[in-house]
């Protein structure tokens, strides 16, 4: 959600339980310019909420010029204070995906994870216990990643690839009409495309270039991990995310507004194919 | 592309009858070329070129050529819309006009309202000050936006205005995969609600008789009946009291009916805890899933909410306590009633956010396995059945089962069960830049989305979630029974050998042997007869 305006964007979602109290929205008033500056960024985003079991994680993003480059994640507990997360590398990622359970609240947190090994061939082999030692602030940093690889999505055309490489927000962007708006072809992952590539040629024939860029959410699987709603009859769009409980999408059809924030606990939903 | 000359030469074109210098033939070649109309759309470079020009230079925007693209792109937008409707005054009643229809009613006042200027003052109204408790809540970011409450608030109203009721609580907001269900936690006053019961009941009961003429029809022909019969199922508990003390009524807009829910009987409280499904947002969808759920999906939100009311309902210690006059005559039975303490001073905020969590009771009845409050003895029941029908026949009597036992009512949450090695309620304050003014909140990590705050003498309860209980392991589901023993294995019912050729053709040789011997005798016994003749 883009931290300009936040305080009127945030109430778009209140409606899946997502509020902000007064006091955290004046803070983050004050305290996100101050980031957007310091750091130089384009354009900064209020990610959300991790709730832990003692304290919450406030996350922050901000982007330069490229939104798909450069993006860089900052936590706060008391939306004042910001701190720069290590970037997400390949290596941390798989090893927090082996912490398990809440977050508790503290960055310097440890999580223990014992792996057994076999060592050794036939009858020779010996089991081994490995212990691993996540470190929560890690385990945060992957767990945003994942969070935006998997679930973070834009309507289509709001963002444009330039000639140039770069993606930046499409300026004659106008809102997704009531229909399209209903429909999840309209919604594009924000990442680089993955599995673009993989379609036919045939499908790919019609795309647009410098829209269709980005992989559809409509193929997600398992089919309905999205919660498509619309509220005030039509008058505001809110697509909930099913695999990670607390990714919340709106959009207002016919306007440029559109924004996604996460209040979870940071445990992606593991049981959703027998939830359906 | 020749395009800067357009401006300039905007003179008659001229004929070419004359004779044309080399330029003006090229100039000639290269607009008429601009002047091709294109086969998709029919447009040509020339008039859109000079359109986008007449834009720019009318407008005059700043960076003009970074958003040439978009201007082109506009104008060639702006063209294929028709000006002049041909559905004149055609009136677009989308989804968004009809709720705003629909909700307009709630902010109507009731007929006759008007007339009477706030007549009663004194008399007690049910409805709760939701704005007020919806302000607490916003203070430690839960609840739900302002306008949104206001809707339910005069939701709430409506619901007041049409049932009698002693009680009303904004119980929660469960979220479905296509709808949401708002829920409103509601007393009748005494006797009334038989009233409407009856009401309902005689319509039950005649749908019931049409179900049973039709399986008469089917069991004319003698169909062999299994003796099995299966164990009774736990009674439903009565309305009042256990997990049916209050009724529950939820909506999916404010502004849309109120639906009653169902009271929830034990065996979808016990089947409800074994499974975990979204709800969808429609009442009568059916809910697909082993072990087999009884009833739609009404009945299994009635059993989630009976389920999260019992384990996040609490209040501070010593609002409420025990009737004393009660206490006395029941002695065993777990006490389920209490009243308000009305000399409940209060606790400070400290306290109440103290992590010992010892501040802070349940007011709701714990929930026991068999899925009642109170427990019920499956045993005394079936014997009386037994004895009727088969006094002979002596049959293994269980032993008497133990009883199960929850903890009392108004039990401090600091008893509850550990969630995965972590405190199962996060106690904290609502602001720590202002600690004088803040008040306590308590967010459960059993059923997350469950909130609970007080301060100085209020408190109140909310629920926003999706309505699953929190397991740190993945869900499994239940697995299916093992396969039944089909027969105690004996000689009767084991396959023999077949024999081999030289067995049968040993026994032929020893039948034969003996037919012979047989023959002989008679051969000989028939002399004898002969002899004697």
């Amino acid at each position: 959600m883009d931290g300009e305006g936040l305080h009127l964007n945030i109430d778009y979602v209140g409606s899946s339980g997502i509020i902000l109290s007064p006091e955290q929205k004046a803070a983050l008033q004050t305290s996100l310019i101050i980031l957007q500056n310091e750091n130089k960024f384009n354009t900064i985003y209020f990610w959300g909420k991790i709730c832990g079991i003692k304290d919450d994680y406030y996350i922050a993003q901000g982007v330069g010029r490229n939104e798909f480059e450069g993006r860089k994640t900052f936590y706060s507990k008391d939306c004042i204070h910001w701190g720069l997360l290590p970037p997400a590398t390949k290596a941390v990622r798989d090893q927090s995906r082996l912490a398990k359970g809440r977050f508790t609240g503290d960055p310097s947190y440890e999580y223990e994870h014992v792996e057994t090994k076999k060592i050794g061939e036939g009858e020779d082999a010996t089991e081994e216990e490995e212990t691993i030692m996540i470190k929560e602030e890690n385990r945060l940093t992957s767990v945003i990643a994942d969070i935006d690889e998997d679930v973070r999505i834009v309507p289509r055309a709001a963002y444009v690839k330039t000639p140039t490489g770069n993606v930046i927000s499409n300026r004659s962007f106008e809102g997704l009409s009531v229909s399209e708006s209903a429909k999840l072809s309209s919604y594009l992952h924000f990442r680089e495309a993955k599995l673009l590539l993989e379609k036919p040629l045939l499908d790919r024939a019609n795309l647009d270039k410098a829209l269709d860029f980005m992989d559809c959410i409509e193929e997600d699987i398992p089919r309905g991990s999205w919660s498509c709603q619309f509220e005030r009859g039509s008058g505001l769009l809110t697509l909930r995310s099913l695999l990670w409980q607390g990714y919340t999408f709106f959009h207002v059809p016919g306007s440029r507004r559109f924004g996604s924030v996460y209040f979870g606990s940071g445990e992606k939903n593991l049981d959703l194919p027998f939830m359906l | 592309m020749s395009t800067s000359p357009t401006n300039e030469e905007v003179k008659p074109d001229t004929p070419s009858t004359t004779q044309l210098s080399a330029k003006e033939n090229e100039f000639i070649k290269a607009k008429s070329y601009l002047l091709t109309a294109s086969t998709n759309t029919g447009m040509n470079l020339y008039d859109h070129l000079s359109k986008v020009l007449n834009r720019v230079l009318d407008e005059r925007p700043n960076n003009v050529a970074d958003i040439i693209e978009d201007i082109s792109n506009d104008t060639k937008r702006s063209k294929f819309t028709s000006k002049a409707d041909t559905v004149q005054d055609k009136v677009d009643k989308s989804t968004e006009v009809a709720l705003a229809q629909l909700q307009k009613k709630l902010f109507s006042k009731g007929e006759g309202e008007e007339e009477e200027p706030q007549p009663d003052e004194e008399v007690e109204t049910p409805l709760p000050n939701l704005m007020e408790l919806s302000f607490y809540f916003e203070q430690a970011a839960i609840g739900l936006n302002r306008e949104e409450v206001i809707r339910v608030w005069l939701a709430l109203k409506n619901l007041v205005d049409n049932h009698p009721l002693q009680h009303v609580r904004f119980w929660g907001k469960i979220l479905g995969t296509e709808q949401n269900y708002y829920v409103a936690e509601v007393e009748y006053r005494e006797g009334d609600e038989e009233e409407e019961e009856e009401e309902e009941n005689e319509e039950d009961t005649t749908e019931k008789d049409d179900a049973e003429e039709g399986e008469e029809e089917t069991e004319e022909d003698d169909i062999p009946k299994p003796e099995f019969k299966s164990p009774a199922l736990p009674p439903k508990e009565d309305n009042r009291t256990g997990v049916n003390k209050k009724t529950y009524f939820v909506c999916n807009e404010p502004g849309k009916p109120w639906v009653k829910l169902p009271a929830v009987n034990p065996t979808q409280v016990s089947v409800a805890r074994k499974i975990k499904k979204f709800f969808t947002g429609r009442l009568d969808a059916p809910v697909v899933c082993y072990p087999p759920f009884t009833g739609n999906e009404s009945n299994y939100l009635r059993a989630q909410i009976a389920r999260i009311s019992a384990g996040t309902h609490i209040s501070p210690l010593g609002f409420y306590q025990f009737d004393e006059e009660e206490e006395e005559e029941e002695e065993g039975e777990a006490r389920d009633h209490f009243v308000e303490n009305l000399d409940f001073e209060g606790i400070t905020v400290r306290e109440l956010a103290d992590p010992s969590l010892t501040n802070w009771v349940h007011h709701v009845q714990h929930i026991l396995p068999q899925g009642r409050c109170s427990w019920w003895n499956p045993v005394q029941k079936s014997e009386d059945d037994f004895e009727d029908e088969d006094e002979e026949e002596e049959r293994e009597e269980p032993d008497e089962p133990e009883p199960e036992v929850g903890p009392p009512l108004l039990t401090p949450i600091a008893e509850d069960d550990e969630v995965g090695g972590m405190s199962p309620w996060t106690p904290k304050l609502s602001s720590n830049i202002i600690p004088q003014y803040s008040i306590a909140v308590m967010h459960s990590n059993l059923w997350p989305g469950a909130h609970a705050f007080a301060f100085e003498k209020k408190f109140e309860n909310i629920y926003i979630g999706y309505g699953h209980k929190y397991a740190q392991d993945n869900f499994s589901p239940v697995p299916p029974p093992a396969v039944q023993e089909e027969f105690p294995s004996g000689p009767e019912i084991t396959e023999g050998e077949d024999p081999t050729p030289e067995e049968e053709a040993a026994l032929r040789a020893a039948q034969q042997e003996a037919a012979e011997a047989a023959e002989e005798m008679e051969e000989a016994e028939e002399e004898e007869d002969e002899d004697e003749n």
